[in-house]
This record gives structure tokens, sequence and C-alpha cells, in this order.
């Protein structure tokens, strides 16, 4: 074992894939000299060259048209985002083309194409440079998203992403570039598709994802001391989902709370509550809750970014609000303010 | 000019292949008549009145070079050597078509033919075949990418950024504009700011060509300059074929937006009457119109059984070819 960055881990899993694999390359604006915009490709436009490591001018729309062309004319693209937001510009070639050719050409082609995006607030960057946009993705049949929250998780999954034979989004969060954890020495593959428990629990899961992951943790170690025992599960792939893990967590705990740092209408949450209630609504104790972005665009001022995004007294707080779930109270949002008030029934 | 004997099976096979795109348009129109028992569904845009170019251009292709096309595909296709029977089968909605049925017209293609797929977003082309333009050179083969796509799409932002992507690492691409002067129902004079489109090319330091769409003597060799350029690592070229769409957008288009007088005077251009005359100049007999003609029309005929006798694709196929 030893003990990196979670951005390091990322650039091993590139550079372990780009030695391994000749049709392996990367693309994207300011990657090569500029080492990216948060340096994730440093100083790897010296040890391969540009031929490998391949500066993009400032055209998302076709860039991306370009990696799916490559794509399916043999090689294996990765594709870098600066920001997740500005994938929008991106995303006629991934929703019309990237995640349907292999199905409108009949099985007759393949699209090994990683588009690497990193998300999340919390950097005072504001509205345009801090969306976590991957519940939109999520509507769209043929894609693989991934969203690791250690460093292992995120070269394992990069590596299964590049081998991988469709497009896969891989989400790397900003605010987990500079946060440390253990990687095996040897190779290791985390298979796309599988959650993992990270604290088990008995009395509620919490299911999340990328840096939620690391909220959860703490909001799970402080209930603990009140006698709540929280499941932390992490998703880790959003499409496919491991509902199997997430099933057998919410049947032992009966209770499930989401928690994703993208917007809530229709977010990952909406899709995971949904999921539960269809299959295990005779186990639920309580209401499924979720905690997501305000469904405001992300806010400048620290003091009102921090009002959007969830933290962990938000979190603390929704899991004791289903743990002391009463079956004749419930909690309504006012849709102008926003203000929740108990309703008695 | 008379042609030598090679010349001249070169003139019969342009003719044979420009004929066979027209009655396999013509064949595709048929059914969506009601009459017809409506075999094909949705909608479809047929390439009559462009033959020359799809024809033109792909004769100086190999088999193994690749293309994109577009929303008006079938043309290119065929004239890239994709088989009339699976293509029908395609538009059928069998599962014997080239996408099992799960394409229809705007979405098939054949990578063994080196054909990327037609493409229902104007302009969606032009990045893939900049990406497999790219691939080509990564990979140090020693192919051509021909992009095909309308005038409509130069209006788009995606050909700016392919042609400037293309230019600036000299990928070996030819983009053929085919400009039938009409995106849709607006015309070019209001959507263009330039008279030619082929003279945006030097805003990215590349060739621009002017190219008689309806002529495929002269999209042929035009094309095949540009080809040799692209081969020999000279870079991207832009064509802009001028050419003509004698039938509507799609089935349902009247035309309204464009005067019958200007319509008869392309069809004087007629890219097939123009072969079958100059062909007769060159003492084509009539038993040789006849022989093709008959070769042609046994093609569309047996692509249309192949269609009609093919099973609809079982209902496992739903939630088939989505992954690997």
């Amino acid at each position: 074992m030893k003990n990196v960055f979670y951005l390091k881990a990322i650039q091993e899993a590139l550079i372990e894939e780009i030695e391994r694999d000749p049709s392996v390359f990367l693309m994207g604006e300011d990657i090569g000299e500029y080492g990216g915009c948060f340096g994730v490709t440093r100083g790897m436009l010296k040890t391969f060259g540009s031929k490998r490591v391949v500066d993009l001018p400032m055209s998302e729309t076709s860039f991306m048209g370009m990696a799916v062309g490559a794509a399916i004319t043999g090689l294996r693209p990765i594709v870098e985002i600066m920001f997740m937001d500005f994938i929008t510009l991106s995303s006629d070639a991934i929703i019309n083309h990237a995640i349907k050719l292999r199905y409108i050409f009949g099985g007759g082609v393949k699209v090994p194409l990683v588009i690497r995006a990193p998300s999340g607030a919390g950097k005072r960057y504001g509205s345009s440079h801090s969306q976590s946009l991957e519940s939109l993705f999520m509507n769209f049949p043929g894609l693989k998203i991934v969203a690791p929250s250690t460093p292992a998780d995120a070269k394992g999954l990069l590596k299964s992403a590049i081998r991988d034979d469709n497009p896969v989004l891989f989400i790397e969060n900003k605010g987990l570039y500079w946060t440390k954890g253990n990687i095996p020495e040897s190779e290791c593959l985390i298979p796309i598709g599988v959650a993992n428990i990270r604290r088990e629990g008995c009395d509620v899961t919490i299911a999340t994802y990328s840096r939620m992951v690391d909220l959860a943790l703490e909001a799970a170690q402080d209930l603990a001391t009140e006698g709540i025992h929280v499941e932390v599960l992490d998703l880790r792939s959003l499409a496919p989902l491991d509902t199997d893990t997430l099933f057998n967590s919410v049947s032992k705990t009966g209770r499930l709370v989401t928690l994703e740092e993208g917007y809530l209408p229709t977010g990952v949450g909406a899709e995971l509550s949904s999921l539960v209630v269809e299959h295990l609504f005779s186990r639920l104790k309580s209401p499924i809750y979720r905690i997501a972005c305000e469904a405001v665009p992300i806010p400048y001022s620290p003091v009102l970014e921090d009002l959007a995004i969830p933290s962990k007294d938000k979190v603390i707080a929704t899991i004791k609000k289903s743990c002391n779930f009463q079956s004749n109270t419930i909690y309504v949002r006012n849709k102008w303010n926003h203000q929740e008030h108990r309703m008695d029934i | 000019m008379r042609h030598s004997q090679n010349n001249i099976k070169t003139l019969q096979r342009y003719y044979h292949d420009m004929l066979l795109i027209r009655r396999f348009e013509e064949k595709v129109l048929s059914f969506f008549d009601v009459s017809n028992k409506n075999k094909i569904f949705g909608t479809t845009h047929v390439y009559i009145g462009q033959e020359a170019v799809a024809v033109g251009v792909c004769s100086k292709l190999r088999q193994n070079d690749f293309i994109t096309s577009t929303h008006r595909g079938h043309g290119h296709f065929l004239a890239k050597g994709g088989d009339p029977a699976r293509i029908m089968a395609e538009l059928f909605g069998k599962v014997t078509g080239y996408s099992k049925g799960k394409g229809g017209t705007q979405h098939m293609g054949d990578l063994s033919i080196g054909h990327l797929g037609s493409n229902g977003i104007t302009g969606g082309g032009l990045p893939i075949a900049t990406g497999a333009g790219f691939s080509i050179q990564y990979q140090k083969q020693d192919q051509v990418v021909v992009c095909f796509f309308g005038d409509g799409a130069a209006n788009e932002g995606m050909f700016h950024e392919s042609l400037n992507m293309a230019a600036i690492w000299s990928l070996p691409i030819i983009f053929i504009c085919e400009n039938n002067l009409y995106a849709m129902s607006t015309p070019i004079k209001n959507s263009f700011s330039v008279p030619d489109i082929a003279t945006r090319a030097c805003a990215y330091g590349i060739e621009g060509v002017i190219v008689d769409g309806m002529c495929v003597l002269d999209v042929a060799a035009k094309t095949e300059a540009a080809v040799e350029k692209a081969r020999g690592g000279g870079g991207p070229t832009l064509l802009e074929c001028k050419t003509y769409r004698f039938l509507g957008h799609s089935k349902n288009d009247l035309c309204a937006y464009r005067t019958r007088e200007e319509e008869s005077e392309w069809r004087k251009k007629d890219p097939l009457v123009q072969m079958e005359t100059c062909l007769h100049h060159e003492g084509m007999s009539l038993q040789e119109f006849t022989a093709i003609s008959n070769e042609v029309n046994q093609t569309i005929e047996d692509a249309v059984r192949f269609a009609d006798d093919s099973p609809w694709p079982s209902s496992q196929e739903l939630f088939t070819d989505l992954y690997c």
C-alpha cells in the first residue's frame, strides 16, 4: 500500500494505461505543457509526447465528436473536460452519437471512450464552474457513469473505464483532488457497477458517491455517539447502478437517505428513491429523504454557497428525521421560500 | 472529346451507379404510398438530383477509406458499396437491415466498407470525420476520410471547429459540402454572407474548390486531386459541390419556398441525362443502355424482395447491442 492524493491516483491510472496500450491517448484543453487546469496531466506531455497527450483548441462541441470518430476507428481516447459544467457544449456528441452508435449499428461498432469530468462545488467558483451534472447523463441509455470517492477507487475505476469498450463518464470531484488515501502497489482494477459499503450500520442507509461519501462518513461517526448506526453506501457507479447492494442494505435498515452534490430535482436520489419504493415498499419504516444541492444556480458568496450544497449538519438532521419518523407527521417545504414546516395529518 | 475504351467503362460505371441511386430512391418514395401499405415509416430524405456527388466522390475512394454521411444518406451508402438489399431492409425496419432495424434512414453504417454512419444531426458527421482522420494519422495509415455535409451544416459551429482542427493537424480529410441551395426551406442567400461556401476554406488556411455537383466528371476529377493531396500528407480540402435536390427536403415537402422555374432550370442539368448524352456521343448502343437499366431494376427488385421476406426484429433485440 502507498498513500497518495486522489489526483495522483488518477494520473497513475492514465500513465499505466498509456504505457500498456498504444491506442490509448489523452485529449483536452491545456493538458500538455500546462498540465491540465487542475494539474492531473502535469508532466505527461514530456514523458509521452504530443501524440499521446493532445492539446485541443477550445472546440468542445467538435472535439467530443472527434473523440467519437477516433473511438470507432480503432483508438481509445480519454477526453478531459476542463470543468464538468462545460460538458453541455459537448453533449450532442455524447447524447446523440457516442452512446447510440453501437445500438444503431446493430452492434457493428464499439465506442471505447472515456470522458473525465471534474465536478463539484465548494470552491467559490460560481455557477458555471461548480456543478455536478451526472444525474443529467443518467437519463441516457448506453453510457456508463462512475464517480469514485477514494484514490484507490479512482485509480481502479479509471483503469476499468479505459479498458471498457463502451463510453464511460468518469466523474472526478475537484474537492477530492488533494485528499489522500491508500492504494495498492500492484495493479488493482475496480469493476464498474459494484457499490461499496463504507461503514456498516443497522438503523439507516445513506446512499451517496464521490465527495459526499466523506460527509456521510463524518455524519455517521457523530451519530454513532448518539446511538444511531448509519450504513454508508458508496455507489461508485451511477450507471449501471448496483441495485443488489442498495436493496440489501435498505432491506436491512428499512430507511434510506440519499446524498448527492448535484441538483435535487430529478437527481440521483430521485432515481434511487423510485427504485427502492418499487422494490422494497413494505420494508420501509420511514419516507426516503433526499439531500442534494438546493435547486438554485450555485451562488458565489461563501455564505450562500455553503447553504446551497449539502453540509454535515444537514446530513445529521435528515438522518435524525428519518429515524424519528412518525406517520402522523410530515414535513412540507414551501415552494416559494423553501422553508420547511411540520404538518400534522 | 472522345474517351478511350477504358474510360467508357468508367463512364458506364458512373451511369450505372447514379441510376441505381435514382431508382432506389424512387422505390423508397413509392413505399410511403398508402397503396403500397406504408412499408417504410417515419420520414426520409431522398438524394434524387445529387447523385453525381456521391458517385463521383466515392469512385475515387478505396474500400477502407472512410465516409461520414448525412440525413440524406442513401446515395452515399450505395456509392460507397453498401448492399441495396440490406439498406432497403433497414428502411423496412427488418432485422436483416444494416442496423437490425434499430437505426433507420438516418442512423446506419457499415464499418467493413468504411461507412461511419448517416447522421440525423445536421453537421454531426463533421467532428466524427475529423476523429477518423485523426485516427488514421495516429495509426500511420494511408486511408482518407470523406465528410459529406450540406450547406445547412456549414452554418453549424461544428463546421468551423472541425475544419480548424483538421487544418491545424493536417488531417487526411476531404470535406464535401453538397450545396443544394436550401437548408430545408432556408435559401443560402438568407443564411450565408458569402456567395460561395468554398471561400470559407481560406479562414482555415486550406484549399477551397468549387465543383459542378451536377457533373460526375467534374466531381470525380476534383475529388481525385483532393484525395491524392490528403493521402500524400497534404491535409484537408473543402470541396463545394453546387447541386440541387429535385424533390423536397423530406417526403412531405411541397417546395413552396422555391419556384417551379428554378426547379426546371436545374432539371436541365440532371446528372443522369448529362451522362446519357455523353455516352450516346461515345457510341453506346440502345441495347447497352437497356442492359444497364435492366440490371439496376433487377437489383432494386431483389432488394425489395429481400427486405419484404426478411423477418421483423425479435423482442429480444430491443435490449441487445446497447453495451459491448
